[in-house]
């Protein structure tokens, strides 16, 4: 169990460091995808050592969302994409090195979260928490809506995991409310990427200049 | 009993308007439903503030709870605020909803759409208001932004769907930063004795058994998450553009309404932080995102060329004076900072609608462009006026008595505090003279040569502006008034673009403003001076707000 238990936080993070570093979209959605597995790995092993039903609903929920539904979203939206779909700027090095420094950061910013009721499952936070701060900058970075789409959904992967490493479990209405929330979020982004294509052409936020002071 | 009913009405309300317009659509028999949902949430929040005491003195904790929902008496404020602001946006809603669709900018499905989504965005409103616990909170204010995201990009031109884009990208980012906030915030609750969970009475009475270090980390990320729908920097960027694009009655309820809700997310999370980690802690969050707020109001109304981009920097001005309030701490300042909030709303609605009314009239929503508005449309820009006096904190206004006692507790407060409010009390003035400037610019001066004004214009319209007054609030003679006469004459295929340039939507006559809009703008300007004149019962339900957000 505990092997899976490493595993699945590694794929986390792993697919988090490459949704980062690829360009590619398509390999982008199916990083996402993957990631959404390793959540759901990772919620269903903590259901298991706690024997917990209930988690293991909630388990069952995530895989379906995480690593099914909001992929195939963001696939059917890169499907009706005309042009090369690739990051057009984007500087490999700079934004490792900037995943690298974001890894530091959470390992000092969780210290305090995982000395609160040391374990190993608590050990994991900072992983998860590495997660989210690697979404936020790929969201920042990227210009494309589609690559800023992928990163909020990383960010929101690492925020559930850390609820659920940190033995939370955020409430079962919460946790619903949440889920719901992020679908209809990215379904609202994909209505919006169809409309910025049908006005502008692309997806390419770079084009989106119009508002400014 | 009746608590429980006043509890469970506003949303149900909404929810109810919602369900109807998405059946049956905009029509004539539903104008009137979105009013009425406003009607529900102001005698809700009457009831409740009789039911917590405001006015005899018992105030405790909630007073009524039913399942996840439950009020005090900052929830009964909060209820009247979305009233009062949700009246005249809901009254305004069928002029605004018919000049579009006669522009051919909108249709009539895209109308039913819009009144649907409001009376959504309302039932998010209040479940945020009542929500027993922040879990709920966090997913009640996460709704109002994707309820909102259609509107704001419902006009489908360039700017409005650049602008509904980063609306969701910017809130949803910054609404999960608030997410892990609270995932923390449990996980420092489940640690310490009792368990208190999420629910927000819990967590406030039991804070002090919070572990320090990790709720510091929630709350800096839960005021940075709530702060990013309260307007409040850093992440402000979305809103002067999500409120410059969005329907007019549409930036009048986000911006007296969200922003204000939103912003009591953060004085909820304020409190339990005061009593986990003793008051420095986030009152130098709190100051430090305040004057940031303001200093970015500040430089950028000064070279503002948009006049509705001009109401959302104000907005997030307003939102930073709020937080130096809330940063200063203690009943005397959190009850000024809620008459902020409370004079901001309807001072802002009147603002955004008679801003809307001049871009549908005028075409343009450039400062520059729109001269000597007060000739050419008496009733709209004289609203305008009076309305932006009482955002600029006039004597007879309710925000000059809330800023002059936010500015008095801040003195009072200790020599750090007292700088960062003499800081922003310079802040305050620079703003405020920008906007003045501003808007004596558009409103005073000769009407522009090409526009009827001056010579007297053809019978059956010219009386309706001077005269709101005949007009009841029934929708049926709204209705009779405004049909006729709104902009009827413009061209229809060249409508979309909106710099359009100025001189061809007024055709031979002055449009006569609607009667819904004029009932709105001027009742929006009678309680504006209400709060200002006669703030005397609402002082009491203040104080009893603020004091269920004191730290014991």
């Amino acid at each position: 169990m505990n092997a899976v238990f490493d595993l699945a936080c590694g794929v986390l993070v792993l697919s988090a460091v490459l949704v980062v570093w690829r360009r590619e979209l398509s390999t982008v959605v199916g990083l996402l995808a993957l990631q959404g597995v390793a959540l759901g790995v990772l919620v269903g092993v903590v259901a298991v050592t706690e024997r917990s039903l209930e988690l293991g609903a909630v388990a069952v929920g995530l895989l379906v969302l995480r690593a099914g539904v909001l992929p195939a979203l963001v696939r059917r939206a890169l499907a009706g994409s005309p042009e090369p779909p690739r990051e057009t700027r984007h500087d490999v090095a700079l934004a490792l090195l900037a995943a690298a420094a974001l890894a530091l950061l959470a390992a000092v910013v969780t210290r305090p979260l995982v000395e609160l009721a040391p374990s190993p499952r608590a050990g994991a936070i900072p992983v998860a928490v590495t997660a989210v701060l690697l979404g936020f900058l790929v969201l920042v970075s990227r210009r494309r809506a589609l690559s800023q789409l992928a990163g909020f959904l990383v960010m929101d992967n690492g925020i559930t995991a850390v609820g659920f490493l940190a033995g939370a479990g955020a409430g079962l209405v919460t946790e619903l409310g949440a889920s719901l929330d992020v679908l209809l979020a990215v379904i609202v982004l994909m209505v919006l990427t169809g409309r910025i294509r049908e006005t502008f052409g692309d997806t390419d936020l770079d084009e989106l200049r119009e508002l400014r002071d | 009993m009746g608590a429980t009913v006043a509890v469970l009405a506003p949303p149900g309300a909404a929810t109810l308007a919602a369900l109807v317009f998405g059946i049956a659509g905009w029509r004539r028999a539903t104008t009137w439903l979105l009013p009425g949902v406003a009607v529900v949430f102001l005698a809700a929040g009457a009831v409740l503030a009789v039911a917590v005491g405001a006015w005899t003195g018992s105030v405790g904790g909630a007073v009524a709870a039913a399942g996840v929902l439950r009020a005090d008496a900052l929830t009964a404020f909060q209820l009247l605020l979305v009233g009062a602001v949700a009246l005249p946006a809901g009254l305004a809603l069928p002029a605004h909803l018919r000049a579009e669709l006669a522009a051919g900018r909108a249709s009539p499905r895209g109308a039913g759409r819009q009144a649907m989504l409001v009376a959504l965005f309302l039932a998010a409103m209040a479940v945020a208001a009542e929500a027993a616990s922040l879990g709920l909170v966090w997913v009640a204010i996460e709704a109002t932004t994707i309820v909102t995201a259609f509107l704001v990009g419902s006009r489908r031109t360039r700017a409005s769907v650049e602008a509904a884009w980063k609306y969701v990208v910017i809130c949803s980012s910054g609404i999960a930063l608030a997410l892990l906030g609270t995932v923390l915030l449990q996980v420092a609750a489940v640690q310490a004795s009792g368990d208190p969970g999420l629910d927000i009475a819990a967590l406030t009475a039991s804070a002090a058994g919070l572990d320090p270090e990790v709720t510091r980390l929630a709350v800096a990320l839960l005021v940075l998450g709530f702060g990013t729908k309260a307007g409040l920097a850093p992440l402000h960027a979305w809103l002067p553009d999500a409120h410059a694009q969005a329907p007019a009655p549409v930036s009048a309820l986000m911006s007296g309404v969200l922003l204000a809700v939103a912003f009591c997310a953060v004085l909820r999370v304020r409190a339990i932080a005061d009593g986990a980690l003793g008051p420095d802690f986030t009152r130098t969050l709190l100051l430090v995102v305040a004057l940031a707020s303001m200093l970015l109001a500040a430089t950028l109304l000064i070279a503002q060329r948009d006049y509705k981009r001009m109401l959302a920097y104000s907005s997030i001005g307003h939102l930073g004076t709020a937080a130096l309030g809330a940063a200063i701490g203690g009943p005397a300042a959190l009850a000024a900072v809620l008459l902020l909030l409370a004079g901001h709303g309807p001072a802002k609605a009147v603002l955004f609608l008679g801003a809307g009314r001049m871009t549908q009239v005028t075409g343009t929503s450039r400062i520059e462009k729109v001269r000597g508005a007060l000739a050419s449309q008496p009733v709209v820009a004289g609203a305008f006026g009076v309305g932006m006096l009482a955002l600029v904190g006039l004597p007879p206004f309710a925000l000059f008595a809330a800023e002059l006692g936010i500015a008095r507790a801040g003195l009072a407060a200790g020599p750090g505090v007292a700088v960062a409010t003499v800081v922003a009390l310079v802040l305050v003035l620079v703003s405020a003279g920008a906007l003045l400037t501003h808007t004596g610019r558009m409103l005073l001066g000769p009407a522009p040569a090409g526009e009827p004004t001056t010579t007297p214009v053809s019978t059956p319209s010219s009386p309706a502006p001077t005269s709101p007054a005949p007009a009841s609030p029934v929708p049926g003679s709204v209705r009779g008034a405004g049909a006729t006469a709104t902009l009827a004459p413009e061209p229809v295929a060249t409508a979309p673009a909106p710099q359009a340039p100025a001189a061809e939507a007024p055709a031979a006559e002055r449009p006569a403003v609607p009667a819904g809009l004029a009932v709105a703008l001027v009742g929006g300007l009678a309680t504006c001076l209400v709060l200002g004149v006669a703030a005397q019962p609402l002082t009491a339900l203040l104080q009893a707000a603020a004091a269920t957000l004191g730290a014991p």
